[in-house]
């Protein structure tokens, strides 16, 4: 992670811890007592990928993690991943900060800014829609408007699938989609990147879950062959291990 | 010399020794209680070093015990009970299930604010009812962690129950965690404390025995909607150490009797979340009172106490020889345990956990609709709301149109209601008929809503009633007495018992507490009816203040209730005479649901339009930060 980065995500995350903190007290005049039952805020903080990926030579440290601070409806979301070579440079580093609302049961709207901060800095608008689809899918469709006016959009979803109480399998699966070709970016316009894997992880606490896995991942499309033309691979398969950890 | 039998018992003696914990109160030790009820009681409210099964922590206690000191009361003097607050935070005690002023009930934020650090706070009141009851903080999670004790009230008249020997056997549920982080974890992940989901193991299981086509069907509806079988309890064994009379299972706490004695156990549900089901084996019960009102006596093998409630239970037992006390939490994670034994130290055998029950559509609403032939759940919002036909005998019936089959369904159910509710065709002139309709705002805090809740009033609850014994049920339970109040009701309230688990929340009518424009409100001196429809697929102890309800069990001589057990997917009514002038709470007596938002105010009042405002308030306006 670059100074840069840390020094983002610091200063995202400080003033949420700082709200959360200062949200504890309990004297109950009359009002209190309404605003506890039901409008108290939470917090949650969740490095949902923290991994090492080894395969085709490279060995890369990934990360994808969040944090969100509000009540059931409404609710502030800072999000952030990247990949960094391990010995090398951050390959891709990005922090987005929104806010997110509740539009049903199982679904939040989210809007904000995505800031990219490699390979190299660029500012994005951004709307999504993040929650649990039936079957118990989780899913996040996001959609991005760089400032030089690119749109692109991504998709995750996870499954997690119960092999024991504590021991689960989640597939995973994650796109890319271009509406033009972003030339800087190397992308070109259409479906741009699928990255799919399986991860085996072990629920030592809820909290703590230590995890290996495979990732397999290839360019698509036009994307793709911007990628053969610079001459890079095309896919790449990785083994992976790493810990899922929130509070 | 020893004889084995001397040997065993006196291991088991040590074992309890070393699992007990030190703040055991003297009525919980003592064979039999003492008898003498008082007037004025000094109790003081602070933090107490807690131990049990070698494990440290500081509870909240009451004058140093948990449970806190036995407050025997005699119907007919006055009481006044100096509650001194040694916590940092403030503190209050409701005494849970009296009919006292309103300024006395010790709710802070609606009858009163709370009796702040280091302050003394005097309640009088007079006495005016007899029975079983209990008192705990009401304030945020003190309950959890030690603020509970009995009440016993002795009669004016003589007592129609007649006992040679009684005790309390007051169950709770301890955990060591902060239960601020307990709640905390749960509005992150509802399912935090459930081990017992269904695996991959499970499934090839019911490939086996019902093949791959039954089992998929039988978890396709239920995936499709988000909804888990095994959400029977939030908080679990997992965090939980189950306590009767403040001792753990290993500790084994111990009532003596002798052979033949008439025993009086008066059983108090206590716990922050846990329901338990309680049973003697080798010796039935004799069901004599429940939330303090005498009932004509029933006997059974085994009850469901939903938190909050007390059951009041006679047992003769006969022989020389131990009974177990078996109170196993209802999702089967643990169990709290104690013994009836003619001297110390004896054990009788221990039964093992049931496995647990699994949710069915019942508990959905959909009880009583065929299966061949349904059209599901209500759908305000297409792909939000569950919607979809069920699939339960392998004939998808998802994408028909539901109104033809569910006001089939509707129908059926109201005539059952009419002819086994005891709801006379006269008690319902003049009032509004309710319709089935859910007639509250939908969003993010309704994940479900029931279609054909049923009664259920003869079902002994979720996972009962297959065991080859006897298992009470809410239909059984008769009042002894007649009713007071002969008129029938004049107009009807049906609140809606609503969630999203998924969220943690939980509310009346899809509206938090938080959110609630003002009180649901009663004219003094009406009788009314009172529908709770559980929309959730969980089990909901709903505890109204200050007024007793007559549960409409069917039986001429309603049984008085302070918390009526709303079953998942059941629609259970209640008569009322709003008698008791003032704002009560009224709410799910789950704690860490009532924290979330499941809590309303009934104010009964002269002089007001009778009305139920407040539920229509729009979701996310009211009370938060951002």
């Amino acid at each position: 992670m670059t100074r840069t980065m840390q020094l983002a995500l610091a200063c995202a995350l400080a003033p949420l811890t700082a709200f959360a903190q200062s949200g504890g007290g309990h004297s109950e005049s009359r009002g209190d007592v309404r605003h506890e039952m039901g409008g108290e805020p939470q917090y949650m903080i969740l490095a949902d990928r923290l991994e090492w990926q080894s395969g085709n030579g490279d060995e890369v440290f990934v990360w994808d993690g969040s944090a969100w601070y509000g009540g059931d409806y409404n609710r502030v979301w800072v999000e952030t991943e990247g990949e960094t070579l391990i010995d090398g440079e951050t390959e891709a580093a990005e922090i987005e900060l929104l806010y997110g609302r509740a539009i049903s049961p199982y679904f939040d709207v989210q809007a904000g800014i995505r800031q990219d901060i490699e390979p190299d800095s660029r500012t994005y608008a951004q709307i999504g829609l993040q929650g649990l689809a039936p079957y118990w899918f989780e899913v996040d469709l996001e959609g991005y408007l760089s400032e030089e006016g690119d749109f692109t959009a991504s998709f995750e979803g996870e499954y997690d699938l119960l092999l024991t109480q504590r021991l689960i399998l989640q597939p995973r699966i994650e796109t890319g989609f271009a509406f033009q070709d972003v030339a800087d970016r190397d992308l070109g316009a259409g479906f741009t990147e699928l990255e799919t894997g399986v991860r085996l992880r072990y629920e030592i606490k809820r909290e703590i879950a230590p995890y290996i896995g495979v990732s397999w991942s290839r360019t698509l499309g036009e994307t793709a062959s911007i990628a053969r033309g610079l001459g890079e691979k095309e896919d790449a398969v990785s083994a992976v291990i790493g810990v899922r950890l929130w509070y | 010399m020893f004889s084995r039998r001397q040997f065993l018992q006196s291991a088991a003696g040590g074992a309890a020794a070393l699992g007990a914990s030190q703040l055991v109160p003297a009525w919980a030790r003592a064979a039999s209680l003492q008898s003498g009820a008082q007037q004025a009681f000094d109790l003081t409210i602070a933090e107490t070093p807690f131990e049990l099964g070698g494990r440290r922590a500081v509870a909240t206690t009451i004058n140093g015990g948990i449970p806190g000191p036995l407050l025997r009361f005699q119907e007919g003097k006055d009481v006044t009970l100096r509650v001194t607050n040694r916590l940092a935070d403030t503190s209050s005690l409701h005494w849970h299930g009296l009919l006292l002023p309103n300024d006395q009930d010790g709710v802070p934020g609606v009858t009163f604010d709370g009796i702040a650090p280091g302050e003394t706070f005097t309640y009088r009141y007079p006495v005016r009812q007899s029975g079983t009851y209990w008192y705990h903080s009401h304030s945020r999670f003190q309950e959890q962690t030690g603020v509970y004790g009995p009440i016993i009230i002795d009669p004016a008249e003589p007592d129609p129950v007649a006992y040679d020997r009684e005790y309390i056997v007051m169950l709770s549920d301890w955990s060591f965690e902060d239960p601020e982080r307990i709640f905390a974890k749960l509005k992150k992940h509802s399912d935090y404390y459930n081990y017992n989901k269904r695996t991959v193991g499970d499934f090839l299981n019911d490939v086996r025995d019902k093949g791959l086509g039954q089992a998929i069907s039988d978890r396709k509806m239920w995936a499709e909607m988000r909804m888990m079988r095994t959400d029977i309890a939030d908080v679990t064994g997992a965090t939980y150490t189950y306590l009767m009379n403040g001792t753990g299972p290993d500790a084994n706490w111990t009532g003596l009797f002798n052979p033949g004695e008439r025993v009086r156990l008066r059983f108090i549900n206590g716990s922050a979340m846990s329901y338990f089901d309680v049973r003697i084996p080798g010796l039935p019960m004799t069901v004599v009172g429940t939330d303090g009102q005498n009932v004509s006596p029933v006997e059974t093998d085994e009850f469901r106490i939903s938190v909050a409630e007390t059951y009041d239970v006679m047992v003769e037992p006969r022989e020389d020889r131990a009974y177990t006390i078996f109170a196993e939490s209802m999702d089967r994670s643990g169990y709290a345990r104690g013994t009836l034994a003619p001297r110390a130290g004896m054990r009788a055998e221990v039964p093992a956990l049931r496995e647990p029950f699994l949710l069915t559509m019942q508990d959905m609403g959909m009880g009583g609709m065929s299966h061949g032939a349904m059209g599901g759940m209500a759908a305000a919002k297409p792909g939000e709301k569950m919607k979809s036909g069920m699939d339960h005998s392998g004939h998808d019936m998802s994408g028909m149109d539901h109104s033809g089959h569910d006001m089939g369904g509707m129908k059926m159910q109201e005539g059952a209601a009419g002819a086994g509710g005891g709801m006379a065709m006269d008690d319902m002139s003049g009032m509004d008929m309710m319709d089935a309709a859910h007639n509250h705002p939908g969003g993010p805090a309704v994940a479900m809503e029931a279609m054909n809740p049923q009664e259920r009033l003869d079902d002994p609850g979720n996972g009962l009633g297959n065991d080859g014994w006897r298992v009470l049920t809410y239909s059984q339970l008769e009042n002894l007495g007649p009713n007071k109040d002969p008129r029938p009701p004049a107009r009807e309230v049906e609140l809606h018992l609503t969630s999203n688990m998924e969220r943690y929340m939980w509310s009346f009518d899809g509206v938090k507490f938080n959110e609630v424009d003002g009180p649901i409100l009663f004219r003094y001196g009406e009788r009314l009816r009172l529908t709770l429809v559980n929309d959730t697929m969980m089990a909901h102890p709903i505890h109204l203040h200050g007024m007793f309800v007559e549960l409409e069990t069917g039986a001429a001589r309603r049984p008085l209730k302070h918390v009526v057990n709303v079953e998942p997917g059941t629609k259970r009514s209640m008569l009322i005479t709003a008698d008791e002038p003032g704002d009560w709470a009224f709410h799910c007596h789950l704690l860490y649901h009532m924290e979330a938002g499941m809590m309303r105010v009934v104010r009964v009042a002269e002089d007001v339009a009778p009305g139920h405002p407040g539920s229509h308030s729009k979701h996310g306006d009211h009370g938060e930060v951002l």
